[in-house]
């Protein structure tokens, strides 16, 4: 009796490694599933074909995922690009320059805004962003844009993943030892100075960590995108072109018309690239925030 | 592999100074402390100091812990204006300016107080870049010159040797007694007037305490020197003057000699005597 709490130390071990590998083998089978139901429409057209082509006739056949593709890289960058240097300012701010007070009011406003449902922004964005950009912006630029598109989808992402970089930005900023800033700034350094040169160095693989968990949601988001985007499975030619991410793809047309042939498989194929990209974007990230961290021995 | 410029073996301050980027050093530094009271949100915690602090010399602050030497340390280069919560009256006369007074630039204080902090803490760049910022916040571009400051800093406090092989390479992977000697490089690299130590040997080992208590003994034929220290043999050692606080006000002050071995004052007597720490 005197071992029973090492028997009790033991089976905690293994229960809890059972579960972590349950996760790991959740993402196994959805990617295996996934694979599995779009195997038909792999064995019909090659692959090549499948990614490369910019033909999208369901009905005749023909299954052509690289607008999808496209657009989803299109609306996650232009996300990121917007988001990311305002996040930076807004998280450096309440880091470093603001005063408790405003502190005390900002974060929780963050933290609201992350909450808000991503079908709000959806509604927002087609009250407001696509007028805003078929009436003020896109005549400076195209003869014509519905309003609905790559960029209205940018905008609109970007508003979503800005309170999500902010909160983390702000984490990884507030880890820093305030020896270090203070260091700095004892020498005789700006605010400034300090932030450009030490803070942001430091937090260089934070910042990148963040980069990756806000593109990866943006990837994966739906539904406000679908909503702005204008689901023309064509490869836009500017931002003011309407646009088709792969997710409204498949939330636009799973569970319909699947009396096609292929069609489903074709979906669950759009499914898995969608994995896919975002797996990939995962793995390549960090294998360049190691790269980083043995680098500057951060 | 780089241009380090003109290497030299040993590097003496006049050597150094004698090609000083910004300005040259003023003869004489004092420091006057005047009626200095600083309340961190509703603590009295300084309580009517009045000090003078004389030039080419080592002033230790000696005292309990939580008896303010810190809090008067960074007073004199000003760094509570990072930390609002502090309330400060009273004058702090740095060559014949308060530096509390209107007008008076942040900067220019910190630029004239080189500060070494109870731990090192290396800036998030390479050895050269961590020596290199303090001249190039202030202005410094050319690079032969900032390669020469550098070196010759570095060789100052004797970590040249040591790392010239990867002066390229994060500090990170130095003893944290080099450490602390690159941080004494650094400061100095910004030529302050005036060098505080904030318990600045407490975290290294015998060795290293040594090679920095060294140091400020060379230091003191220039600079001023106002070094916390939680060590009574450490004041014993290197100190010419010799400053004893506790809760927030000055007991007694004076020569080392005559402090240990004629302390006035009651509290003195058993601080030194170890009654109480």
């Amino acid at each position: 009796m005197r071992y029973i709490r090492v028997v009790k130390d033991r089976t905690a071990r293994h229960l809890m490694l059972g579960i972590a590998l349950f996760s790991l083998l959740l993402l196994l089978v959805i990617g295996i599933t996934l694979l599995f139901k779009a195997l038909p429409i792999m064995r019909e057209k090659s692959l090549g074909t499948l990614l490369t082509s910019g033909n999208w006739k369901p009905f005749k056949g023909d299954f052509g995922f690289y607008p999808f593709i496209i657009s989803t890289l299109y609306v996650s960058a232009i996300a990121i690009i917007i988001a990311l240097p305002l996040s930076l300012l807004t998280s450096i701010y309440l880091n470093t320059y603001a005063t408790k007070g405003i502190r005390k009011i900002f974060e929780p406003v963050i933290d609201l805004l992350s909450g808000i449902p991503p079908v709000i922004y959806g509604v927002w964005g087609s009250l407001a962003i696509v007028p805003l950009i078929a009436e003020k912006i896109s005549p400076h630029f195209v003869e014509f844009s519905s309003g609905y598109s790559v960029l209205a989808g940018g905008l609109v992402l970007a508003i979503m993943i800005l309170p999500l970089l902010v909160s983390i930005l702000t984490e990884v900023f507030r880890s820093i030892p305030k020896e270090m800033t203070d260091a700095s700034l004892a020498m005789g350094a700006t605010k400034w100075q300090t932030v450009k040169k030490v803070i942001l160095r430091k937090s260089l693989t934070g910042i990148i960590a963040a980069i990756v968990l806000s593109v990866s949601r943006a990837f994966g988001e739906t539904i406000a995108v679908l909503m702005v985007c204008g689901n023309i499975p064509l490869i836009p030619k500017s931002v003011f072109d309407a646009c088709y991410p792969l997710p409204a793809l498949i939330a636009n047309n799973y569970g319909e018309m699947m009396s096609m042939p292929g069609y489903e498989s074709a979906l669950m194929l759009g499914a898995f690239l969608l994995f896919f990209i975002i797996l990939i974007f995962n793995a390549v990230s960090r294998l360049t925030l190691n790269q980083i961290e043995n680098r500057y021995s951060l | 592999m780089m241009n380090f410029g003109v290497v030299r073996t040993s590097s003496t301050l006049e050597e150094i100074q004698s090609n000083s980027y910004l300005r040259k050093v003023e003869s004489s530094h004092t420091i006057n402390i005047k009626n200095l009271n600083v309340f961190i949100e509703e603590h009295h915690i300084l309580k009517d100091i009045n000090l003078s602090i004389p030039d080419k010399s080592i002033t230790c602050i000696i005292g309990p812990s939580g008896c303010g030497k810190s809090t008067l340390l960074k007073t004199l280069n000003r760094m509570h204006d990072e930390t609002p919560e502090v309330r400060i009256s009273g004058e702090v006369i740095v060559d014949e300016e308060n530096i509390y007074g209107v007008n008076v630039n942040v900067i220019d204080i910190r630029k004239k107080m080189g500060l070494l902090a109870q731990r090192p803490c290396p800036l998030p760049m390479s050895i050269f870049d961590n020596v290199a910022y303090g001249p190039r916040i202030h202005g410094l571009k050319r690079r032969k010159a900032i390669n020469q400051t550098v070196i010759q800093y570095l060789q100052y406090v004797g970590l040249w040797d040591e790392v010239r092989g990867r002066v390229r390479s994060s500090p990170t992977r130095l003893s944290i007694g080099q450490q602390q000697r690159l941080c004494l490089a650094r400061g100095l690299a910004i030529e302050p007037e005036y060098i505080l130590g904030d318990e600045a040997t407490s975290a290294l080992d015998p060795i290293s305490t040594k090679k920095i208590e060294e140091l400020f003994i060379k230091l003191k034929e220039k600079y001023s020197i106002i070094l916390v220290t939680h060590t009574l043999r450490q004041a014993r050692r290197i100190a010419d003057w010799v400053v004893f606080m506790y809760m927030g006000e000055i007991i007694e002050a004076g020569k080392t000699e005559e402090f240990f071995n004629n302390p006035k004052n009651k509290l003195t007597r058993e601080y030194l005597s170890g009654s109480f720490s």
